[in-house]
């Protein structure tokens, strides 16, 4: 419980309606997307209207020793917005003003509760794209994929979120506002702080406004759908594709597990049997697209797919992609709980990652499809299963342990678009060692040194 | 066990949810407050610390859940399939059991029961509705505006009572000379006693099509508005009398013209009387023949094309959440209007967004109700249309309030008084 007093300030600087202090609404901020977590009721949920407010609501903080745990929309999948210590969650949804598109300089500045495709829709209006589209697009916040710096199905081309992000606003742990970076191409002033702070998953500055780079929108595409009876011959595929110089804007893959879960769900004339499906998109000129499809195309039947669809048109393109847009929720009907994980390998390792995945699921006896970016290597193994079954569950973790374990053997890494937060906090040791961990440690407590900010994600305070 | 009896008979349902957020994109209440408990993963998770005994349900909870219009966007976007309206139903159910209806709730349903009092309210209330009610000048219908805030707001528009209610104006059985079929007309209250021309239009669209019309006079208020609300006790009772009455009369097929109506007759009342073999063999019996006027026209008579006059309309047609959402009819009110000649049909953004009416909502939300209205109005306006069609009788309350208060021209209208009205034409050449 908060002193009353610092209930008292909170109102006085963001007015009645701002403060939430009644059980009935602290509990709906418990939780966040992610699967299987312990949900931690806060002491009071704010909502500032200013940046002026957040630096208050801060110093308030501050004064008072209470945890802040900043949030969005609360859909990421790292337990990054639960509140573990209680505290204050300051909710950054009543900051959600696109404030500038500049076509002269190809940027955007929003605040940080501007939902994605609203950035999206208004770049939209001038020809211009957003290209970061994780698949809560339609639902996360601009603050909330900075800070988890979100990547999505274009990562191949287009790269992720920190790609986009030229200059931020930020109010500090002590209550200061402070700008880095802004609307120059070009910036070596001082330490490179915007790329710090994207993907700080909000342990180290609470961000009040964003610059983001926007690029001229794709004038063509075209998608094609591939089945192989071989995962090999679908990685194989994969490494040509690029070795030819063809970068796709998307190149997608369906296991097995995958396949058959969306063809009972959708029946997307998918064969039941085949091994993997690779989902491959182009986009550019007109000419620049018609010449890659057709290499994209003659290397896939090289490299030996059994079945090859090629869209003719938009309508044809949204068929082709039912089955990816499906994967997630045919698997999420299966059973009640569904683990997303997002281990990531470099591109080359991913059929050695799929089969990997195959023999844990198989070891721990568990139902596990994976489907994901395998243009980046961004694979995501989802494990389904039912939170009420203790036993189970202990399966499941071990079987986690164990993906994370393979894909560093691999050279990949733990989390590729998720980010840490609590749910992998304990393997960050097995990527950095002790020093890397020591070195997170010591950036966390230069920045705050109180452990105001998100405390408990990333690093541990001793 | 029915959603109505036990707060534990949604259990799988809230286990489906895996709090993927995806209702945030398309729920009308989250867009404007902006808070999780407005959505209905806040409202699922309250529901579950309930379950699990985390917390007990409290009064407070009661108004939480009272935080939905119902309008079943977010089953349509949630991937794992959670129906939410099913744990909406019985999350307020609960509340009910455990805390007691809201006062103003409860006199307005209590009233609902009571058909005669109902009755004499409403017509006494269309003579003494000038000393609360101020006529607003409006060159399409009758509207008013309440001279004082009764605590739900001076914005909203009503339409004003009509002096004679529909079902005292027509026999209880109108004839035509060669009948085809013999059709059952479930009124509910808003076309009864407000939206007589609504009534008017049907039973018209009907005749011109030999269909013999049957309005029992003993029918009552379909009782969606008290099970939304969790007040079982008083929609078991209703979804009685009514089934009683339309069985006493007997007809080959029944009508509505209200999509909380068509909800009741097709899918809430057979919910409701689970437990009561007969009863429910009855409501599952009338269930199988009951349709959405729209529908009924298109799939049952099929309504002839012949003797339709030209009616000169831009139009704009809003589909009822509980209409398109709820009973899957949404192809064919526009295949209707597409066949009148002269009307030129223009689709609004977003056509399924919730209106933010939602019954008793707009009563004890009305700064909600009307911001929910205000986006639907905005998205009207840009049609540059002259008419907005709808299916509902309290959409059409709300559009038209929302309409009157933007300040432009422009009539609300159930589909099937545009279809009467090109009958009328078609008469007279």
């Amino acid at each position: 419980m908060l002193a009353r007093e610092v209930l008292e300030e909170l109102v006085r600087v963001l007015g009645r309606e701002n403060v939430l202090t009644e059980q009935e609404d602290l509990l709906t901020y418990a939780y966040d997307a992610t699967a299987a977590m312990k949900h931690h009721k806060p002491d009071v949920v704010v909502a500032p209207l200013s940046t002026e407010q957040v630096a208050d609501v801060v110093k308030i903080a501050l004064r008072y020793h209470v945890p802040i745990y900043t949030r969005g929309s609360g859909t990421n999948l790292s337990g990054g917005t639960i509140p573990v210590e209680g505290g204050m969650v300051l909710s950054m949804l009543h900051l959600n003003k696109i404030l500038e598109v500049d076509q002269d300089n190809l940027t955007a500045t929003v605040q940080p509760g501007v939902i994605i495709q609203a950035l999206n829709d208004e770049a939209a209006k001038h020809g211009l794209l957003y290209p970061p589209d994780p698949g809560t697009v339609t639902t996360a916040t601009m603050g909330g994929s900075v800070s988890e710096c979100s990547g999505g199905l274009r990562g191949l081309k287009y790269g992720v979120t920190k790609h986009y992000i030229m200059g931020l606003q930020m109010v500090l742990a002590n209550g200061e506002v402070t700008r880095w970076g802004g609307k120059t191409v070009k910036n070596v002033t001082g330490y490179d702080l915007v790329a710090l702070f994207t993907g700080a998953e909000g342990t180290l500055g609470i961000i009040t406004e964003i610059i983001v780079k926007l690029i001229p929108a794709p004038e063509a595409r075209k998608s094609m759908l591939a089945v192989f009876d071989d995962v090999d011959k679908a990685g194989r595929a994969i490494a040509a594709i690029i070795r030819n110089k063809v970068i796709p804007a998307t190149l997608e893959i369906l296991d097995n597990v995958t396949i058959q879960t969306v063809e009972n769900f959708v029946h997307a004339g998918l064969p039941m049997d085949a091994e993997a499906v690779l989902l491959c998109e182009v986009d550019g000129y007109k000419e620049v697209v018609q010449r890659e499809a057709v290499l994209v195309e003659r290397i896939m039947k090289e490299e030996g797919a059994v079945q090859l669809k090629i869209a003719k048109d938009d309508k044809e393109r949204d068929l082709l992609w039912l089955a990816r847009r499906s994967a997630l929720p045919a698997l999420a009907q299966k059973r009640p709980t569904t683990v997303l994980e997002d281990a990531t390998v470099p591109r080359s390792k991913i059929p050695d990652m799929l089969k990997a995945i195959r023999r844990i699921a198989t070891k721990y006896n568990l139902q596990i499809a994976t489907f994901g970016h395998a243009g980046d290597g961004n694979l995501h193994p989802t494990i389904i299963t039912d939170e009420r079954d203790a036993e189970e569950m202990k399966r499941v973790h071990l079987a986690v342990d164990e993906i994370f374990e393979t894909a560093l053997a691999l050279g990949g890494t733990l989390s590729g678009e998720h980010g840490i937060g609590i749910a992998k906090m304990k393997y960050l040791n097995r990527e950095f060692g002790e020093a890397g961990v020591a070195a997170l440690k010591r950036i966390k407590e230069a920045l705050d040194p109180n452990y105001l900010l998100n405390p408990g994600k990333i690093v541990r305070r001793d | 066990m029915s959603v109505y009896d036990s707060l534990d008979s949604i259990t799988e349902e809230l286990h489906k949810c895996m709090k993927c957020g995806n209702c945030m994109a398309v729920c009308p209440i989250y867009k404007e407050t902006r808070q999780e408990v407005g959505v209905a993963r806040g409202k699922i998770s309250l529901a579950e610390y309930i379950l699990s005994g985390e917390t007990e349900m409290t009064k407070g909870m009661g108004d939480r859940f009272s935080l939905c219009t119902t309008c079943m966007a977010c089953n349509t976007n949630c991937p794992c399939g959670v129906r939410f309206d099913k744990i909406i139903l019985a999350a307020r159910a609960e509340a009910v059991r455990k805390k007691g209806l809201q006062s103003a709730k409860k006199i307005a349903f209590t009233a609902l029961k009571m058909q005669r009092v109902f009755d004499f309210g409403m017509k006494a209330g269309s003579i003494f509705q000038g000393i609360a009610l101020k006529n607003i000048p409006n060159r399409h219908s009758k509207l008013a505006r309440m001279r004082v805030d009764v605590g739900i707001g001076k914005e909203k528009v009503f339409p004003m009572l009509s002096k004679k209610t529909l079902r005292s104006e027509f026999p209880e059985v109108i004839k035509v000379k060669t009948p085809k079929m013999r059709v059952g007309f479930f009124t509910g209250c808003m076309i009864n006693y407000f939206y007589t021309d609504i009534g008017r239009a049907v039973i018209a669209v009907l005749r011109e099509n030999d269909i013999e019309v049957v309005i029992p006079k003993s029918q009552a208020c379909c009782g969606i508005p008290a099970s939304v609300n969790g007040d079982v006790v008083s929609a078991r009772t209703l979804a009685k009398r009514n089934l009683r009455a339309f069985e006493r009369m007997g007809a080959d097929a029944l009508v509505v013209a209200c999509s909380s109506g068509g909800t009741a007759w097709k899918h809430v009342f057979g919910e409701l009387l689970e437990n009561d073999h007969e009863l429910k063999a009855l409501a599952d019996k009338w269930a199988k023949k009951s349709y959405d006027i729209s529908e009924f026209l298109i799939h049952q008579v099929p309504f002839k094309k012949e003797g339709l006059g030209r009616v000169a309309r831009k139009v704009t047609y809003h589909e009822p959440c509980h209409l398109n959402r709820g009973q899957g009819i949404s192809k064919e009110p526009r295949e209707i209007l597409k066949s009148i000649p002269g009307v030129e049909l223009i689709e609004m953004k977003e056509p399924g967004r919730c209106c933010g009416m939602a019954g008793s909502f707009s009563l004890v939300h009305p700064d909600l109700s009307g911001q929910i209205s205000d986006r639907k109005t905005a998205d009207i306006q840009t049609t540059k249309t002259d008419t907005v069609a709808t299916g509902c009788p309290a959409c059409r309350l709300q559009l038209q309030s929302g309409v009157e208060n933007a300040g432009f021209d422009e009539e609300v209208l159930h589909t099937v008084q545009i279809l009467a009205e090109s009958y009328r034409v078609g008469r007279k050449n």
